[in-house]
């Protein structure tokens, strides 16, 4: 290692803010020059995240994108669920009760129809695609509601590990789209207001899914859609290996 | 002084984290229930009521707004972190699985918000 190297690997956590701020220099270039303000800067320093994920992955074989760089394992750091669940905590400060009482009813509403669609949908899929063991059938449908439910759900009814890790990949999938759609579909779905905001996160339920779909569109609508998100995969966690379990069951 | 506000929100960031878990295993569940969204009103308490009886203070606040705007970056870095090979090597399965359901919850969106003001 160079002491180039070891300069950087020893202060990671600060080689990280570099590394994201030039990520995001970029982004707000390329949103500038390219799309002409069209497409938001955040949403473009996500996405171009994501793509830096993707080759850190083929190039490391492994599991956290850039993290996985020793250079840039503080990205996991800055990245990881400490410091994201801090600043989600942060920007509830000078959000409005009001608010979230006029949309709580909507928001509880839409927590319990979005894990049972996501999960409904999921089983569909897998229903769609021969299998037929109700174990089976409800980890995959687990893994579409989250990546977390997918394993807890999988785990407490015994499915097999294939299956297991099939639905926290169809749990990622779901986490990086809603990363990356929300941005686009944002205003045909009148995705601008609280009350909006915390049905977002009720359906879709994803916490970095939801974390950064909100931060590509309004940072200020991001406290109202993670108040119902954070919810979510607890309500899925309950309802997959329960009561959703026993209905797949009792028709396969 | 703005560890005040950093500190306030850690200490609303940990209460809320603790009652979520033990909520997880009240319920026999193995994950946290809730804890960011009761950390985040336990903070909207205090960032209503301390403005009313005592103030938090200018400095002390910039603690909190801090946080709230390296919420992006922090989101950037937490992007370059996904296992994006795991999505794609999870095959057309998962792949179809997960675009079907982002999709038709995104249709639901403005149903279930429109549903709730017609009431």
């Amino acid at each position: 290692m160079t002491i180039f190297e070891e300069v950087l690997v020893g202060n990671n956590l600060i080689t990280a803010f570099v590394f994201v701020g030039i990520t995001v220099y970029l982004a707000y270039f390329i949103s500038d020059k390219l799309t002409r303000g069209r497409f938001h800067g955040s949403a473009i320093a996500i996405i171009l995240g994501l793509i830096f994920a993707y080759f850190a992955g083929v190039f490391t074989g492994g599991e956290k994108g850039v993290a996985d760089i020793a250079i840039l394992s503080g990205v996991g750091i800055l990245g990881g669920s400490m410091l994201r669940d801090f600043a989600i905590v942060a920007t509830a400060y000078g959000a409005k009760f009001s608010d979230l009482r006029s949309s709580g009813k909507a928001g509880i509403l839409s927590l319990f129809f979005g894990v049972i669609l996501s999960f409904i949908l999921g089983a569909l899929v897998a229903i769609a695609f021969g299998y037929e063991d109700p174990k089976d059938i409800t980890t995959i449908g687990a893994g579409t509601v989250t990546f977390v439910v997918g394993p807890v759900s999988g785990s407490a009814i015994g499915a097999s590990s294939d299956v297991i890790a099939l639905s926290i990949a169809a749990g990622l999938v779901k986490s990086i789209l809603v990363m990356t759609l929300t941005p686009l579909f944002a205003k045909q779905v009148g995705l601008d207001n609280p009350k909006s905001a915390m049905v977002f996160g009720g359906l879709m339920g994803t916490n970095s899914g939801v974390a950064a779909g909100l931060a590509a569109v309004d940072p200020k609508l991001v406290p109202y859609g993670a108040m119902t998100a954070t919810f979510y995969t607890a309500v899925g966690c309950l309802l997959v290996p329960s009561v959703l379990f026993l209905l797949v069951d009792v028709f396969f | 002084m703005v560890i005040y506000g950093i500190a306030l929100l850690g200490i609303c960031t940990l209460v809320g984290l603790y009652t979520g878990q033990l909520l997880g295993a009240f319920f026999g569940i193995d994950t946290n229930v809730g804890g960011i969204g009761i950390a985040m009103l336990l903070l909207m308490y205090f960032s209503n009521s301390l403005n009313a009886r005592f103030k938090i203070g200018d400095i002390s606040e910039k603690g909190i707004t801090f946080w709230s705007m390296i919420y992006i970056p922090i989101v950037v870095a937490m992007a370059a972190k996904q296992n994006v090979i795991g999505a794609i090597d999870g095959g057309f399965m998962a792949i179809l699985a997960g675009i079907i359901v982002v999709l038709v919850s995104f249709i639901f969106i403005p149903i279930i918000s429109n549903f709730e003001k017609n009431k």
